[in-house]
């Protein structure tokens, strides 16, 4: 009599908590299980919009894969370089943020005003306001946008300049080349690291100050105290950053806008499809190395 | 005796030295600092103090080369023009009313997932959860066309084509928008369970068990205690939630959402709308009526994001984005 009560507690439990979240779960099935199943269909076959708001699909096998492959122009090139793009762009804003956010964690004046300023991309970028923002980029003739632009390394003789001494000092040319396009990049890095900011923050600040006051107490350097304290604790956020990372990456990137122009341009679904697909395979493999590669290095502290 | 004094002043000094080299270090480090975070405050803000000046400009300014930044003849014309044709008043109200819409929905459908997934055993929770964060991953592209034909189509289970015969065309309103938020499934919609997620995991459990002792039943529970105690999560993702929307062209372009209801639809097009509207040819001339327009969609968000600016980076720290 007993057992059978406490069984039904659980049972009544296990049920409340299915009503919480059914909501999500009739989504997740309807939009996302039919979803990926329609989206397999589609890529399979030739597919045709109805007047009447319907579709005809005429199974064609592997043809749309091939086509986005082999005979679209640009697929191909624009698949790699932006996995290549995200690839550059990925340890680049990792270490920029975990650099700014060591030095905004830190106590000093007008911190406030840093932090909100460092926290407005996040506002800024993002759909409508981030395509004009780009638009301002690009210089349109006075105003700072054509400083900036040179500061971000179009032309100007001091890049140049600090290439020819890194080349000089021995480095390896494309470590040097990595740094050039690094520093190029600064406008996407900046734009593209408010997030991952405000995570390494929130990790360095659950870091216990005991650690740091043993390490001050043995002696440790400031160079030491990073390396074998603040790095270790705050690693596993690198790889949720890196995830984030690396998906935002990709729906800015120019293969989501080629798939949407040859669906809604060229009205050309199937293809389309079959290209978000292996570009989502593409990402996802990227993805699943790259987590298994950091997450055996990373470390935990429970 | 008197080498034993020489030593101790030698030391004395040495101390001093010391502190006079950590004294420079600490100055070195805080210019250090100050040039990185100016230099990287202006990267952010310089695009936008070029889009602010440049939108005072006046076509004779633009082509003069000696006007940087300040503006010689300056006008309000570009404000005036992009006012007029985005009909900001009304627009930004149905903007406002949809993202805010959404936003309500979001948080208590995303919360509520959130909650189930922290609070509740069941079957398969694992695996579950596991979709959840599948869906943060995965890229929404892979399903924009069965998302698109669903809403050009739409039949709930062929009820509709008992009835009328056919489905219901819903693009072009924003009611998929709608639908999806309401089945958790609407713009970033994983992320936000994931926080929620983090945060409920977080709370005593002690709150709950007097809750129920006290005879509350789960849904009472919820609403009444948890939400009320998530409230730096439920700031959170409502910033996030509407800032993401008010600003998304994703969704809207892929749901053809009318271009009269939202802000950004508007945006996409106002620089053609003006150039056709006045006859003006040159696009640098109709890009300032376009930075215009910007600013006055970002000004309602800035002002947001300035009141709210404190509680939500502080709100971010708290609510256990990290876990």
């Amino acid at each position: 009599m007993k057992k059978k009560k406490r069984i039904s507690l659980i049972q009544k439990r296990a049920i409340t908590g299915l009503i919480f979240i059914t909501p999500w779960l009739i989504g997740f099935l309807w939009f996302y299980v039919k979803g990926f199943i329609q989206s397999v269909r589609f890529s399979l076959s030739d597919m045709q919009m109805l007047e009447t708001g319907g579709y005809q699909l005429e199974f064609t096998g592997l043809a749309n894969f091939k086509y986005a492959l082999f005979q679209d122009a640009e697929y191909n090139q624009i698949l790699v370089s932006s996995i290549g793009n995200m690839l550059i762009d990925v340890p680049l804003i990792i270490f920029f943020s975990l650099f700014i956010a060591i030095i905004l964690n830190g106590k000093f004046k007008g911190r406030t005003i840093f932090r909100a300023i460092l926290f407005l991309p996040i506002i800024l970028n993002s759909g409508a306001i981030s395509a004009s923002i780009a638009l301002a980029q690009q210089a349109v003739t006075g105003g700072v946008a054509a400083v900036s632009a040179e500061a971000a390394g179009t032309g100007g003789m001091n890049i140049e300049y600090l290439f020819y001494m890194l080349e000089d000092l021995g480095f390896p040319a494309v470590l040097s080349d990595y740094l050039i396009a690094a520093v190029g990049r600064i406008f996407d890095i900046v734009q593209a690291s408010g997030v991952q900011i405000i995570i390494f923050i929130a990790a360095l600040q659950s870091v216990p100050g005991a650690l740091y006051e043993v390490s001050q107490i043995e002696g440790a350097t400031g160079y030491e105290t990073f390396w074998k304290v603040t790095f270790p604790m705050v690693s596993p956020l690198i790889v949720t950053n890196v995830v984030y990372t690396i998906v935002d990456a990709f729906m800015e990137s120019e293969v989501v806008q080629t798939a949407y122009d040859m669906a809604f341009t060229n009205y050309n679904w199937g293809v389309s499809v079959a290209m978000s697909l292996m570009s989502s395979l593409a990402v996802c493999l990227v993805l699943a190395v790259i987590v298994k590669l950091i997450s055996s290095k990373v470390f935990y502290y429970n | 005796m008197k080498t034993t004094l020489k030593q101790k002043a030698d030391s004395l000094d040495r101390v001093q030295m010391k502190k006079k080299a950590r004294k420079v270090q600490a100055v070195l480090m805080w210019m250090l600092k100050a040039v990185i975070l100016v230099g990287i405050s202006y990267i952010i803000l310089g695009p936008v103090i070029s889009m602010v000046s440049s939108a005072f400009f006046t076509s004779n300014d633009l082509y003069n080369p000696v006007v940087v930044l300040f503006p010689v003849e300056g006008t309000l014309e570009n404000f005036r023009g992009a006012f007029q044709t985005l009909v900001y008043p009304r627009t930004l109200l149905t903007t406002v009313l949809y993202v805010a819409s959404l936003t309500l929905i979001q948080v208590i459908v995303c919360s509520m997932a959130g909650y189930g997934f922290a609070r509740f055993e069941f079957p398969l929770k694992k695996l579950l959860f596991g979709c959840v964060i599948l869906t943060i991953v995965l890229p929404t592209d892979t399903l924009m066309l069965p998302w698109y034909t669903e809403f050009r189509n739409f039949d709930i289970f062929g009820i509709l084509r008992l009835v009328t015969g056919g489905g219901v065309n819903l693009l072009s309103t924003p009611i998929p928008m709608y639908i999806m938020s309401l089945f958790a499934c609407g713009l970033r919609s994983g992320l936000y369970i994931y926080i929620f997620n983090q945060f409920f995991r977080g709370l005593p459990k002690e709150i709950e068990e007097a809750a129920f002792m006290d005879g509350a039943g789960s849904f009472y529970t919820y609403f009444r205690i948890m939400l009320m105690n998530a409230m730096p999560s439920v700031l959170t993702v409502s910033i996030f939630s509407m800032v993401w929307q008010y600003n998304d062209t994703f969704y809207a372009q892929l749901f053809a959402i009318n271009n009269r209801l939202l802000m950004s639809r508007r945006i996409g097009t106002l620089q053609a709308t003006i150039a056709q509207a006045y006859e003006i040819r040159d696009t640098g001339v109709t890009q300032l009526y376009l930075y215009a327009g910007i600013l006055m969609m970002i000004i309602p968000v800035v002002i947001v994001y300035c009141l709210l600016q404190k509680r939500f980076v502080e709100g971010v720290e708290r609510s256990g984005i990290v876990g």
